[in-house]
């Protein structure tokens, strides 16, 4: 007769992973699909979408994050096994990374060392907290490979995955106009440059563009994720060193 | 898809192994790339359900990120305090890095000049 019985299924249901997956995936393909519908218009980011419908759900329904994480660590974990994959599109383009090999070096190191640089740049001028600009610091690299740096340097980890994701989600939302600002039509470096900025949400978006721009995009991804990863701690130990 | 999938947590698997006994300041994740990689540039080819699997997980990539983003609701009060900050530095910050990016890559294509194998869209002498 009462709500009594919805009651029960939604204690049930609340509790158990199925949910925070299931919304998970409802609402990225629901985002998806207004992107796709909008042409994939850059500024339809799906994991913009996805993440929004997903925080208002679990606002209105008072959910907290953990319960939600229970079911959605599923989806998260696959990060890994998605990192060690690159393996395969690098091994594919090896060829043609070598023969790019001094421009795409040396696009790396100098795009990554401005992420870094300005990124740290800009928040200490801010004034903004050392945890931060720790967490700061490995944005431009894809969410697990952040988390796992800005634990080694004495970051927050789960705050460097959504300064990552957001970094992810910007790159994907202005690379389009940033490098039609500058007349880039090169397919490989309009992906190279999209990957490098905004790793694995930069490298998705460039790929629902162009196949090309989308292979050089996970190369560039793939490898400024392996140089961080590398030189992040470095940096900071040298740096730690010389104060 | 299966086999290629338990390839691929067997190398996640190798990698976090080699990272833990040789200290190395990587995550076990991209350690398993590289392990990856080597073995496959030592083949001839990628196996078929090595590369169904990658290109599954690739395929639905921005799905992954949806979990960690929906972390933005664990620090709402930090960054309402740093918000502005942090938009500031964010946007600022990737657009100099792809602006740096695309340009430093172009220009070092271009001084190779247009004859290089697979070299299009970007020639000498465009407009």
């Amino acid at each position: 007769m009462s709500a009594q019985p919805f009651t029960e299924i939604w204690v049930y249901l609340a509790a158990s992973p199925l949910l925070g997956l299931t919304l998970t995936l409802v609402a990225y393909q629901a985002g998806y699909r207004v992107y796709a519908r909008a042409g994939f218009h850059p500024l339809l980011n799906p994991v913009l979408l996805a993440v929004g419908i997903v925080v208002a759900a679990l606002a209105i329904t008072g959910t907290p994050y953990r319960t939600y994480f229970d079911g959605a660590q599923f989806v998260h974990f696959l990060l890994g096994p998605a990192v060690v994959a690159l393996a395969v599109p690098l091994a594919r383009q090896w060829d043609a990374v070598r023969a790019l090999a001094l421009p795409i070096a040396g696009a790396l190191v100098a795009g990554a060392l401005v992420a870094v640089a300005s990124a740290l740049g800009i928040a200490h001028a801010f004034g903004v907290s050392e945890a931060t600009l720790l967490s700061l610091a490995p944005k431009s690299v894809t969410a697990p490979i952040a988390m796992g740096i800005a634990e080694k340097i004495g970051g927050l980890p789960a705050l460097a995955a959504v300064l990552a994701v957001t970094t992810g989600v910007i790159g994907a939302v202005i690379g389009h106009y940033v490098l039609d600002a500058l007349a880039i039509r090169d397919w490989r470096v309009r992906g190279f440059a999209l990957g490098l900025a905004a790793h694995g949400i930069g490298t998705a978006r460039a790929f629902q563009v162009n196949a090309e721009a989308g292979a050089f995009a996970g190369l560039a991804f793939g490898l400024h994720g392996v140089l961080a990863a590398l030189a992040v701690p470095v940096i900071y130990w040298v740096l730690e060193a010389l104060r | 898809m299966l086999a290629g999938l338990t390839w691929l947590l067997v190398f996640q698997c190798l990698g976090e192994v080699l990272v833990r006994l040789l200290r190395l300041p990587v995550p076990g994740p991209v350690a398993g790339m590289v392990l990856l990689f080597v073995a496959l540039r030592l083949r001839a080819a990628v196996p078929a359900p090595l590369e169904d699997a990658a290109d599954g997980l690739l395929r639905h990539l921005s799905l992954l990120f949806v979990p960690a983003g929906v972390g933005v609701m664990l620090h709402f009060s930090r960054l309402a305090e740093e918000g502005l900050a942090l938009t500031v530095a964010l946007v600022a910050s990737t657009a100099l890095a792809i602006a740096t990016a695309a340009v430093v890559m172009r220009a070092l294509i271009r001084r190779r000049g247009p004859s290089v194998p697979g070299s299009r869209g970007d020639r000498a002498g465009g407009p």
